[in-house]
């Protein structure tokens, strides 16, 4: 998991200078999951925590193509329900609150951008 | 500089383009056939002269890196040597015949005034191979980002250096019993253009102004000083932050206490005298940082470039650098493995004191798949570079991790 979260951290970043946070803050947070404050908590909690830990979105910081790819993964393997209309607002929590963040990485990143190229030896 | 004005193939960036439409005060006709990588002489100055992949962080004032295969040789030719200002290059029309250099301070018998030409008439010249690093290099490993330029590994050149030994100015000045640091002064502008304010204005202990490879400089690779890099006259002081290497030299001060110029506050070349925790914040007091002094040992690979595919079964021949500020390098290893087992390699001893040193290896890579080859140095202390992303610092200074490639055998 270490690695997907590495691999989860966008070298784009690197240059703006300020990168929001994506911890929430105490008093932002349900008291009983942990999860963030939103207008769609109710709908994580009903599709997502009432079959898994909370703990296991809390640990985790992705893309949102990388969440769908958990829910994919879920329904492939875990027999979680078609999500219907709700998907999308599952997403848009996601992706606000456990989005790629500097509080998520590694000591030392991935090489990234590397421009292959072959080496006559 | 392509990172600046260029898009990935080549082109002038669109952005680009409206900023020089507005120097230029017209639309640029045929922009779509300027030929590819063509620097329009507008954006010109500070990379005049300096080799086309360069990677520009910042053009006001002038930031340029050097990407990590463009470092192979041994002696950095001036068209591949990094550019780090704080400020703005001097604009005047600058004569050496009439450039003076000015000894004065708490701790000099009396103030003595030097021509270029009475350096060169009156002292012994010495020329050395010697190691200028930013004490920022490899700012951009650092999490949470600190802020200044985000120095990759490029901020680092080994160019042979000429000139007149401090010591033996000093000696001609003669200095009094107290003397403890020296400052100097140059000509670059704030970037306000506020005249009366200092750019950077920073020094040495005496000790190490003292010693021999300590020069005041008007040649580089045997030529005169390109003006980015301080003509006609610098300090050059090897293996601390380059930043005490002042350029456009035209005052000394001798001073009896530690020199308090321009980005000698702060946290600016400091780090924290006890570590702290990444993020932390911490008040910038000389109780809580102390000033960089040494550079740590640190490694390069300049060949070769990342991204090296190559034939199953044969042998990949590495090289590069490494140096270790005051020290020399005791060793230097690769690992194809992550750092689970290392191969010894080669080691040159330095020119002399104070250059960096050449490596080189053969390595077998066993089977097909992706590499990444990792370097470690040792200095001549025992002490080795990091593999990890070393202390959080508020500068985001000393990054002296491992430098690595990516390698592919197909």
């Amino acid at each position: 998991m270490i690695g997907l979260f590495a691999a989860a951290i966008s070298k784009s970043k690197k240059h703006s200078l300020i990168r929001a946070s994506a911890h929430p803050v105490i008093d932002s947070t349900d008291a009983v999951t942990g999860l963030a404050l939103d207008p769609n908590l109710s709908l994580v909690k009903a599709q997502c925590t009432g079959c898994h830990s909370p703990m296991l979105i809390l640990q985790h910081r992705f893309t949102r193509d990388e969440w769908l790819s958990k829910i994919r993964w879920m329904q492939r393997n875990h027999k979680l329900w078609d999500l219907g209309e709700t998907e999308k607002p599952v997403l848009d929590y996601l992706a606000k609150h456990y989005a790629p963040n500097q509080s998520a990485y590694s000591r030392r990143e991935p090489l990234r951008n590397v421009k292959w190229y072959k080496l006559e030896n | 500089m392509n990172a600046d004005f260029h898009n990935r193939r080549g082109f002038l960036k669109k952005s680009a383009l409206t900023t020089l439409a507005g120097i230029v005060g017209t639309e640029i006709v045929f922009a779509e056939k300027m030929p590819k990588n063509h620097v329009p002489l507008a954006f010109d100055e500070g990379l005049k002269g300096k080799h086309p992949d360069m990677i520009v962080l910042s053009d006001k004032p002038w930031n340029v890196e050097t990407p990590p295969h463009l470092l192979d040789d041994a002696v950095t030719p001036v068209e591949r040597m990094f550019i780090r200002n704080n400020g703005i290059v001097p604009e005047e029309k600058i004569d050496p015949s009439t450039w003076t250099l000015t000894i004065k301070g708490e701790s000099v018998k009396a103030p003595k005034v030097y021509k270029i030409s009475d350096l060169k008439s009156k002292f012994k010249t010495y020329t050395y191979q010697l190691v200028l690093e930013c004490g920022g290099n490899g700012r951009s490993g650092f999490v949470p980002q600190t802020s200044g330029n985000q120095w990759d590994q490029g901020a680092v050149s080994c160019a042979e250096w000429t000139g007149v030994r401090l010591k033996d100015i000093l000696n001609d000045v003669g200095l009094k019993d107290d003397a403890v640091y020296i400052g100097y002064y140059g000509k670059d502008l704030h970037p306000s253009r506020d005249p009366n304010k200092v750019v950077i204005s920073r020094g040495v202990p005496i000790k190490k102004a003292l010693e021999d490879e300590t020069l005041v400089v008007w040649a580089m690779n045997g030529q005169e000083l390109p003006l980015m890099h301080g003509f006609p006259l610098r300090l050059v002081v090897g293996g601390w932050p380059a930043s005490v290497s002042g350029k456009w030299l035209h005052t000394i001060s001798v001073r009896n206490k530690e020199h308090d110029g321009a980005k000698m506050e702060g946290h600016s070349y400091r780090v924290p005298r006890q570590s702290i925790p990444p993020g932390e914040k911490l008040a910038e007091t000389p109780e809580n940082f102390r000033i960089i002094e040494s550079m740590p040992v640190k490694s390069m690979i300049t060949f070769p470039k990342t991204g090296a595919m190559v034939d199953l079964g044969k042998a990949l021949s590495l090289r590069g650098h490494a140096w270790a500020g005051d020290v020399a390098v005791k060793e230097i290893q690769v690992s194809i493995d992550y750092g689970a087992t290392w191969q010894k390699c080669s080691l040159q001893t330095p020119k002399n004191r104070l250059a960096w040193q050449q490596w080189s290896a053969q390595i077998q890579l066993p089977k097909k798949g992706y590499y990444e080859v990792w370097a470690r140095a040792t200095d001549a202390n025992g002490v080795a570079q990091p593999m990890v992303i070393p202390a959080w610092n508020p500068g985001g200074y000393l990054n002296n991790a491992c430098h690595r490639i990516a390698v592919k055998v197909v």
